[in-house]
């Protein structure tokens, strides 16, 4: 069953589906980078506190977070077509996983940077650090360790919600999956994919585990 | 020279009102190792950081170099603050640089160039101590390495004054001497004025020369610490010089004296050459010295026979070794 016009197939939408998830993810960090520096120091206790900004930021990331990714998918349809001129193949997919993605995302960056000591800031301002100076020298290279581990974790998410746009024509293992799997009853076409999505998940879930542990200076 | 003027600070989130401190007034000349003593809840730690604004105070000015704090721009602040370097009790270094990159940090923050910086950097820390220690990272530095790392730190800029804030409260009292003499010779060598806050007598009694002490957001008693310490007028500085001690309330009306070491002599046996000199017996009652490096910290209540010469001969051989001392009618709380 697994001719090689399968392989072939299995070859390109292997391609689509890493293509879509590596731009996906660099856009949502594009974005959700930012989205998280503002609600980190926009917070109560951070370094230049702003109750408006930070509430109405929170509350738009948490409207996109609620939408399920198939229903957010769908209703983005004419949107995407506006952005990319086109509803189907991977790279209209792009547009709804960077939406999805980025206040997800958001969140990691904001989190990471909540782990933060206070005293180590407190120190940078005594220095006469600016808000921006300890954006960049302090907040970012204290939590990379912490954000690589975010990362690896948003990469592997966003991997997951690719797989979904196959059902709407976005390319990827996705798409095969519901076309041979599903549509057709290919139980073999439908296990090969998930393996290779399991192995994918795998090697970057392992990369980022070890490039976080390599760079954090706090483990002897 | 650092002015505290009517110093408040008040904070308020519309529930509770939490006054940290209440009409501060201290003056802090060049040079001087200043302490500030007080028990935890006091209003030290607000205190330290509203002379460098890292808390707004509510009320009151902060004059330093002649210049108001609070009537500066926020650019001309963070530029005032390269002048007045901060240590924390938590080292506060940044954990994802090398030793000498956290010493370098404050000069990008300046705008030094890295070369420069570099050079400056490697020079504090010979004078600290950590040459050999460049390349390392923070969690392979023990405590008293950490904080000399951050005095290195804060020294980078070459500030006119340094902040302490309960700068050896988490280190071993050996690592605590050492850090003590190692700011006292900062302090001689750079001539940098030095403000320390601290909930532990002898932090004051190895390094500073004049004292306040903070109780319940005031400043309750202020001067030269020989003469706190020979003559603690408040209840709190007489707790924290005296502590409490059961025995020593019972010998009271004997005709006793106060010896206070501050360090300017030298260790050796003073109350068995005093007893041989004026040939007399003394009984110690209380005592709480230490030697540090060679010279002599703590107070003594000793003891002396009630005859009026020899009393004289006991005082005069006291002043001869530049020992303070206080006539005392036992009144240990």
């Amino acid at each position: 069953m697994l001719n090689s016009a399968m392989v072939g197939l299995l070859g390109v939408s292997l391609w689509e589906t890493i293509y879509m998830v590596i731009i996906s993810t660099l856009l949502a960090y594009a974005f959700g980078l930012p989205i998280g520096v503002i609600l980190n120091i926009t917070a109560k206790d951070g370094i230049c506190p702003n109750k408006p900004v930070n509430s109405v930021l929170g509350v738009i990331v948490n409207v996109f977070r609620s939408v399920p990714f198939l229903i957010l998918l769908i209703w983005m349809l004419p949107f995407t077509k506006m952005v990319v001129g086109t509803m189907v193949g991977p790279t209209s997919v792009i547009v709804p996983l960077v939406v999805s993605a980025a206040p997800f995302v958001g969140r990691m960056v904001e989190s990471s940077l909540n782990e933060i000591d206070g005293g180590v800031i407190e120190a940078a301002q005594s220095m006469g650090s600016s808000s921006w100076q300890i954006i960049y020298k302090v907040l970012i290279p204290e939590a990379k360790p912490s954000l690589i581990i975010g990362a690896a974790i948003s990469i592997t998410t966003i991997l997951g919600y690719s797989a979904m746009a196959g059902i709407v024509g976005g390319g990827g293992l996705g798409a095969v999956a519901t076309n041979y799997g599903l549509y057709r009853y290919n139980n073999e076409v439908m296990l090969i994919t998930i393996v290779i999505i399991v192995v994918i998940v795998q090697i970057f879930q392992e990369i980022g585990m070890m490039a976080a542990k390599k760079l954090d200076k706090r483990l002897k | 020279m650092i002015e505290l003027k009517h110093l408040s600070k008040v904070y308020d989130n519309g529930k509770t009102r939490v006054e940290a401190i209440r009409d501060i007034n201290l003056t802090i000349e060049d040079g001087d190792i200043f302490g500030i003593i007080g028990l935890s809840g006091a209003g030290k730690s607000t205190l330290i950081r509203c002379i460098n604004f890292l808390e707004k105070p509510t009320e009151g000015q902060v004059i330093f170099d002649g210049v108001d704090l609070g009537a500066i721009s926020h650019k001309e602040l963070l530029k005032k603050r390269q002048d007045m370097s901060m240590i924390f009790q938590s080292f506060n270094l940044l954990s994802q640089r090398t030793v000498i990159d956290n010493v370098c940090f404050p000069l990008e923050i300046a705008g030094t160039g890295k070369k420069e910086a570099r050079k400056r950097a490697t020079e504090l820390l010979e004078v600290v101590g950590l040459s050999d220690k460049q390349k390392s990272y923070p969690v392979q530095l023990s405590g008293g390495q950490q904080q000399r790392v951050a005095i290195a730190r804060a020294l980078a800029t070459n500030p006119k004054v340094l902040l302490c804030d309960e700068a050896t409260s988490a280190l071993d009292p050996n690592t605590t001497s050492s850090i003590l003499n190692l700011l006292k010779e900062i302090n001689r060598t750079m001539g940098v004025t030095i403000i320390v806050i601290t909930h532990e007598m002898r932090v004051i009694e190895q390094i500073c020369n004049k004292v306040a002490v903070i109780d319940s957001s005031r400043i309750v008693e202020e001067g030269p610490v020989k003469e706190v310490f020979t003559a603690p007028k408040s209840q709190i500085a007489k707790q924290l010089i005296l502590p409490k001690n059961d025995f020593v309330q019972e010998v009271e009306g004997l005709n006793c004296l106060r010896l206070v070491f501050d360090g300017t002599s030298a260790f050796e046996p003073v109350i068995s050459s005093l007893s041989r000199e004026c040939d007399t017996d003394v009984n110690i009652i209380w005592a709480n010295t230490k030697s540090i490096e060679g010279r002599t910290y703590g107070q003594m209540i000793i003891q002396i026979p009630e005859e009026k010469e020899k009393e004289t001969a006991i005082k005069a051989y006291l002043d001869s070794k530049k020992i303070t001392y206080k006539e005392e009618g036992i009144n240990v709380e």
